[in-house]
């Protein structure tokens, strides 16, 4: 009797989580499932909008290897996320140092306009930035010549462009900046109270309490800075269209290109592919890595 | 500084005065660092805040001041007229429209479809489950490259290119990222709560409507924030699937209106601040959750 009313209750919960579940269900299997086994389907093919479809074997992946701007833009987008990723995680937990001292005052304030720029639409952040980085009555450039630097062609300068590309993505740190906050107000104090009886002054204390008990939080925004910096897009779009001479060609614009500009979908696809395996390699050598410096004790 | 008062009070007298001294030069410096925090800080500050206060003077600056040098600081006289031209420049208007009601139904899409399939994954363990939910985990890290093109081909056989469908459907049918985020916050609430209400008589949507949605207001706050930020920010959706101008969203409209007139800075300054102005609005109405929620991703996630 019991176990007839239990298996009743098991049918009809099994039920509702279908129910319940369904919409996922349904878009798991149309905008996931299914475009990705097209994806790999179309990078073995020749598909383009404007020619009969021809299956090609690993002939997209064969060109890819010869392809010698394909290769500069991978340069390009590491450059820009080798660089660009690891000094604005130093700079958020600077800034969030800075925000936990505990006689700041005004501290929410402050956090709101370390913030706000994070939330931009990065349009307009981009559109804002040529006008900012233009090299004669540009902001920067002004800021610089106060200090009697001369400040270079930012955007029209090969070796200038992604570093100026970098300076606009560090003011986007606040997202960061406020997951340190929060990781920081997470660290017990009587391990500094400890570390203070030990004779720890607040080098010490810094490089071995707070670090290791807010590393999970580095950690994180690490793997998560370098997957969104290797699928940056909108900037060089619109801020300098991949040059000059390829200076800022990164990989999603590359095959931005391919697939809308020139309709070749099916080696975009393999272009997507291959973005896809960088990517996941990346996260898994951080992963491993993450196993030697990352303490989770803490929680 | 009480302790090292009484430390002096109690030592011998001729040592007091050294003492004295010393708890002096403590205080000047604890008081200098405190004020070298605050220059740091503020100097920050106004590095992040001036881009900002440069665009918005900028949309209101005079002809005459525009390519002055130094630059001039503040507008003198003050000149809204960029913003008028602007609007007669390019459809503005209609922009914000169709970006409005991109933004609404994302956000009413997501809010319903993750939120009943994050009630599933919260409060049912039955077969397929947990298979699901790690399915669910792993189309988090799937890079939206891979899908986009086997989607336009997909939408366009649809003929719903240069239509806003490709920009909104597929919020009615859940995100990962967000019904993890409600998942995670809908197990926190007391599973006593539902048993009480199914025995009560309480059908199972009516669970999920009356008990778990009221109970959830901060979480789906955030996940409102979040998905309102993401469609107006949104750029290569509207820049692949939209071409004619009466569809287009603001960001796509202003990056058209950089490339294609001869750069009038006052007016793309002025379209750009209407474009910031109601991700600014939100922040500063729903700050709590926008910190809260950041926060919550970073800890959690």
């Amino acid at each position: 009797m019991k176990s007839i009313a239990f298996k009743g209750l098991r049918a009809r919960n099994t039920f509702w989580f279908y129910i319940f579940a369904s919409p996922w269900i349904l878009g798991f299997l149309m905008f996931n499932l299914g475009p990705m086994i097209a994806s790999l389907y179309l990078s073995l093919t020749n598909y383009s909008v404007l020619m009969p479809t021809r299956f090609v074997g690993l002939y997209n992946y064969q060109e890819m290897l010869k392809d010698k701007l394909l290769r500069i833009s991978i340069w390009n987008t590491a450059y820009y996320a080798g660089l660009g990723v690891p000094l604005g995680i130093i700079l958020a937990l600077i800034l969030a140092l800075l925000l936990n001292h505990k006689d700041l005052r005004g501290r929410s304030f402050f956090r709101s306009t370390f913030y706000v720029p994070s939330i931009m639409p990065i349009v307009a952040l981009s559109i804002l930035w040529i006008w900012l980085l233009q090299p004669r009555y540009g902001l920067i450039n002004t800021f610089l010549h106060f200090f009697g630097i001369k400040g270079p062609n930012w955007l029209g300068d090969p070796v200038w462009s992604k570093p100026g590309l970098i300076l606009m993505s560090l003011t986007g740190v606040g997202g960061n900046m406020v997951i340190f906050l929060a990781a920081l107000q997470g660290v017990p104090v009587h391990l500094y109270e400890a570390a203070e009886l030990d004779g720890a002054n607040w080098w010490n204390k810094f490089r071995h309490v707070t670090i290791p008990m807010i590393s999970p939080a580095i950690f994180f925004t690490l793997i998560m800075g370098f997957i969104g910096s290797f699928q940056v897009f909108t900037q060089s779009y619109i801020m300098t269209e991949g040059g000059p001479a390829d200076s800022t060609l990164f990989y999603v614009l590359y095959l931005y290109r391919y697939a809308f500009d020139y309709f070749k979908m099916g080696y975009a696809s393999a272009m997507a592919w291959f973005l896809f395996i960088i990517i996941v390699t990346l996260t898994f050598v951080q992963f491993r890595l993450g196993t030697r410096w990352v303490y989770y004790g803490g929680q | 500084m009480g302790a090292n008062r009484s430390v002096v009070a109690r030592a011998r007298p001729q040592d007091q005065a050294v003492l004295r001294r010393v708890v002096n030069l403590q205080r000047v410096i604890r008081f200098s660092v405190v004020l070298m925090l605050h220059i740091v800080v503020i100097t920050g500050a106004v590095f992040y805040a001036f881009p900002f206060y440069w665009l918005i003077t900028t949309s209101v600056k005079p002809n005459a001041q525009l390519f002055l040098w130094p630059p001039a600081l503040i507008p003198n006289p003050i000149d809204f007229g960029h913003y008028v031209d602007a609007l007669q420049a390019v459809p503005l208007l209609r922009y914000f429209g169709n970006t409005f009601y991109l933004t609404v139904l994302n956000v009413v899409g997501a809010l319903l479809s993750c939120s009943l399939v994050a009630y599933a994954f919260a409060r049912y363990d039955v077969p397929g489950s947990r298979v699901l939910f790690a399915l669910l985990l792993a189309t988090m890290m799937l890079p939206g490259h891979v899908t986009m093109i086997p989607l336009f081909i997909t939408f366009r056989k649809l003929g719903w290119v240069d239509t806003l469908k490709p920009l909104w459907v597929p919020a009615f049918f859940g995100n990962a990222f967000f019904i993890f985020l409600l998942r995670q916050f809908f197990k926190t609430i007391p599973a006593e709560l539902f048993d009480a209400a199914r025995i009560d008589g309480c059908s199972e949507f009516g669970q999920y409507w009356r008990i778990m949605l009221p109970l959830s207001k901060p979480a789906l706050t955030t996940l409102a924030i979040f998905q309102f930020q993401w469609t107006w920010n949104d750029f290569l959706g509207p820049l692949i699937y939209i071409s004619s101008q009466s569809k287009k969203t603001i960001a796509l409209g202003l990056q058209d209106f950089y490339k294609t007139h001869t750069v009038e800075w006052q007016q793309l300054m002025a379209a750009s601040t209407l474009m910031v102005l109601p991700v600014m609005l939100v922040f500063f109405l729903l700050q709590r959750y926008f910190i809260e929620g950041i926060a919550l991703t970073g800890l959690k996630g």
